[in-house]
């Protein structure tokens, strides 16, 4: 049985005309392929009858009909890699788990999207979290768990009603529980709200989170592949690469690949905000531009040119107008110098500062900081501080290279990314903006904020 | 400095919360002068309100339902210090100790997970919680001028509330990092609902609607209850009946669906999925 995804009942003819799917070309707009968000438009999404009508809970029994290792070479083969910032291999976390002992292992989805610019993971729990349950189930039924936690940003409630119903919905159809479509899997899946932390979107402090801790990063090694929550084997892995899972068990790997390069294959959710005309939520092959998102999304807001990009949320080096070619997906991002992290494309146009962005970027770093490590609890209050000077007028010359020192000192030598994240908005601005900060001390731009009328309580 | 925990410590007596009195919070130190002789806010041991709660039946079976939730009681932690403050509009040392009797632990060992974790809060929330993104986009995009004028309107502090808390009407501000809403910014929500794109003015009419007692639908999410209501679902207790009105209200947004919609005016689908496929096989056993 054919299952299209994106439309159901498409002929062979249209499969011919469809495939392959390379990323779009040059400067046409993005050629967009919705899987993950396939049924986003559709009235009750989140309703477990929308989800089996467009063919949800197909994907479960297929899985469930084969050996759990053919699962994980699936994964593998599909070349999936992880959404949540990352990249990492999926099948390929997966495999470093232990052999079986008999004793528990454990599936953690990390829903603790806090990264910002990244506004994917909600919208998709509120709309389609009957896609999630499912990845949920096949991923314990792969790696031999039958406890899986969804953790899931606290301030995020109304996706966690809405997951809390699937959860339920599901149950009530006997496809969570114990001996599941009389296959003799058993699993519980949780639905756990954080509390306002985003180092808990760190693997490592999630689980310390779930277990009851402060949400502070773990020494790695042991990777939780070894010693995760309860010091068992675990996989964390992000609600996107999850979701991913379904679909690729439904149409295999080399559909997978069908979309998206070589390296990093697939369809990924590319999240637009700032200074564009249509912000939003836009599913295309990886490997797609911004320069093509852009024009699906109807160009730069006001006709405003671009002047700097996150390609992955603001622990991404910033791009400008000359990365707009640059092919969003973690090779080619990474060989332009920057991050891929989790697409979320935050677009600032001329008007502002960028010494003002990377300041209040720097303020939620130091609020975000666990403490638990001396270079980032203590560096980006410094750094924060230097910035505040800057940005209101009364730096000095030597401000900027003991920004660019501590920022150098920062990075590489924390406890998890966070420090490394807070670092960079500095070096990367610098890289391509540094005149800004020396026309604020020296006088020949004007304060960005008067000192005294510093907004936030950070 | 240190909380007084000696060996042997019994986790349900009362504890000697009597801390010396945090000092005022200041003004944000002016860039360049040194903090000498002034409060630092970083060096501090906190100090949870004792408001005498004694938590009733119905809070206790609560606990257990989550304890029985996870495999080991302590994940429960986080959900129970939601619970609290669905009692309390905030974590106070009542809460602090119900915690601790309920899962073995001490009461210090709670007040070191509930004082990392920005949402628990030590003073008692209002009626309404209104979080203001002031992170980079959504300030960019006004998010800092709303919530400056929504300060000087309510003309309290950062996390002070306006009103009497807990009180009809009582609104308690707070500035937010990232809410997870960039393609709706600038962002307000009222206890965790998404006001999405708001100006000064809307915000200004939402939080007198809220003073007035009235409470405006948010853009995408369900019915906005209270504070106290909404900590209580966040421990994860939720009634069927609730919960299936809840989540029939609509949360697609024209940001959410925006490239759906355009994806459906240019006839862009995905590429379409085989009818059958050969699953790969099970990989040999390593020797």
């Amino acid at each position: 049985m054919s299952t299209p995804a994106g439309q159901a009942g498409a002929s062979g003819e249209d499969r011919a005309a469809q495939q392959p799917r390379p990323p779009s070309t040059g400067d046409q707009p993005a050629v967009l392929s919705p899987v993950l968000t396939r049924r986003w438009s559709a009235p009750r999404s989140w309703d477990i009858d929308t989800y089996r009508r467009l063919d949800g809970y197909t994907a479960l029994p297929k899985a469930l009909a084969v050996d759990p290792a053919q699962i994980t070479e699936l994964v593998k083969a599909s070349g999936l890699r992880g959404r949540g910032g990352a990249g990492f291999p999926t099948g390929m976390k997966w495999s470093f788990l232990p052999p079986p002992d008999g004793k528990p292992r454990y599936l953690v989805v990390n829903a603790d999207e806090g990264e910002p610019g990244t506004c994917k993971d909600i919208p998709f729990m509120m709309a389609d979290p009957h896609l999630l349950i499912e990845g949920c189930l096949i991923t314990c039924y792969a790696i031999g768990s039958s406890f899986c936690a969804i953790y899931v940003r606290g301030e995020a409630v109304q996706a966690i009603r809405r997951l809390t119903n699937a959860v339920e919905q599901a149950r009530a159809a006997g496809l969570i529980g114990k001996n599941i479509q009389g296959s003799g899997f058993d699993c519980d899946i949780v639905v756990h709200a954080g509390a306002g932390a985003y180092i808990c979107g760190e693997e490592t402090a999630l689980l310390d989170s779930l277990e009851g801790l402060r949400g502070q990063p773990r020494l790695k090694p042991p990777f939780p592949a070894v010693a995760g929550l309860y010091a068992r084997p675990t996989v964390v892995n992000n609600v996107e690469t999850i979701a991913s899972v379904p679909d690729i068990v439904s149409g295999g790997s080399d559909w997978f690949r069908s979309m998206g390069t070589e390296k990093s294959p697939g369809p990924k959710i590319y999240s637009l905000s700032g200074h564009v005309e249509r912000p939003g939520q836009y599913e295309a092959p990886m490997g797609t531009t911004l320069r093509q998102l852009l024009a699906a999304a109807g160009g730069m807001k006001d006709g405003i040119p671009l002047k700097f990009f996150t390609p992955g949320g603001s622990s991404t080096p910033i791009f400008t107008p000359e990365h707009l070619d640059v092919p969003l997906d973690f090779d080619n991002v990474a060989a332009a110098g920057s991050m891929l992290g989790t697409t979320a494309l935050m677009i600032f146009n001329e008007t502002v500062s960028v010494p003002w962005a990377v300041w209040k970027w720097l303020e939620f770093y130091k609020h975000e900081s666990c403490g638990k490590c001396t270079p980032c609890r203590e560096g980006t209050g410094w750094l924060t501080q230097i910035l505040r000077r800057v940005v209101s007028g009364a730096g000095v010359p030597a401000d900027l290279d003991v920004l660019a020192d501590a920022a150098e000192n920062i990075q590489g030598r924390s406890f998890c990314a966070l420090g490394d994240a807070a670092a960079t908005p500095i070096l990367s601005s610098f890289k391509y903006f540094r005149s800004e900060f020396e026309d604020l001390i020296s006088g020949r731009a004007a304060p960005v904020i008067d000192a005294r009328e510093l907004v936030g309580a950070h | 400095m240190n909380s007084p925990a000696p060996t042997g410590w019994d986790a349900t007596e009362p504890i000697e919360l009597d801390v010396p009195q945090q000092a005022p919070p200041q003004a944000e130190p002016i860039p360049g002068e040194p903090l000498q002789g002034k409060h630092n806010p970083r060096i501090s041991t906190p100090k949870f309100l004792r408001l005498g709660t004694v938590y009733d039946e119905l809070t206790r079976q609560r606990a257990a339902q989550l304890i029985a939730k996870y495999p080991q009681s302590r994940s429960a932690l986080l959900p129970l210090l939601h619970l609290v403050q669905s009692v309390d509009g905030c974590v106070s040392a009542d809460g602090i100790e119900f915690c601790a009797e309920q899962l073995g632990l001490t009461a210090a060992e709670v007040e070191a997970v509930a004082t990392f974790y920005t949402m628990y809060k030590r003073t008692p929330c209002g009626e309404h919680l209104v979080s203001v993104c002031t992170n980079t986009l959504c300030a960019a995009l006004g998010g800092d001028a709303i919530y400056t004028s929504l300060r000087a309107k309510l003309g309290v502090a950062d996390q002070e509330t306006a009103g009497t808390p807990g009180e009809p009407g009582s609104v308690t501000i707070e500035s937010a990092e990232c809410l997870a809403a960039c393609d709706h910014a600038p962002v307000v929500t009222v206890n965790y609902e998404f006001y999405d794109r708001q100006t000064v003015e809307s915000a200004a009419e939402l939080v007198d609607e809220l003073q007035a007692g009235r409470r405006p639908a948010p853009t995408r999410g369900a019915a906005l209850s209270s504070f106290k209501q909404t900590e209580l679902e966040l421990a994860g207790i939720f009634t069927g009946e609730q919960l299936s009105a809840e989540v029939a209200v609509p949360t697609a947004s024209e940001q959410t669906l925006r490239g759906n919609t355009y994806a459906g005016e240019h006839a862009q689908v995905a590429p379409a999925m085989p009818d059958s496929y050969q699953m790969p096989d099970k990989p040999e056993p390593k020797s």
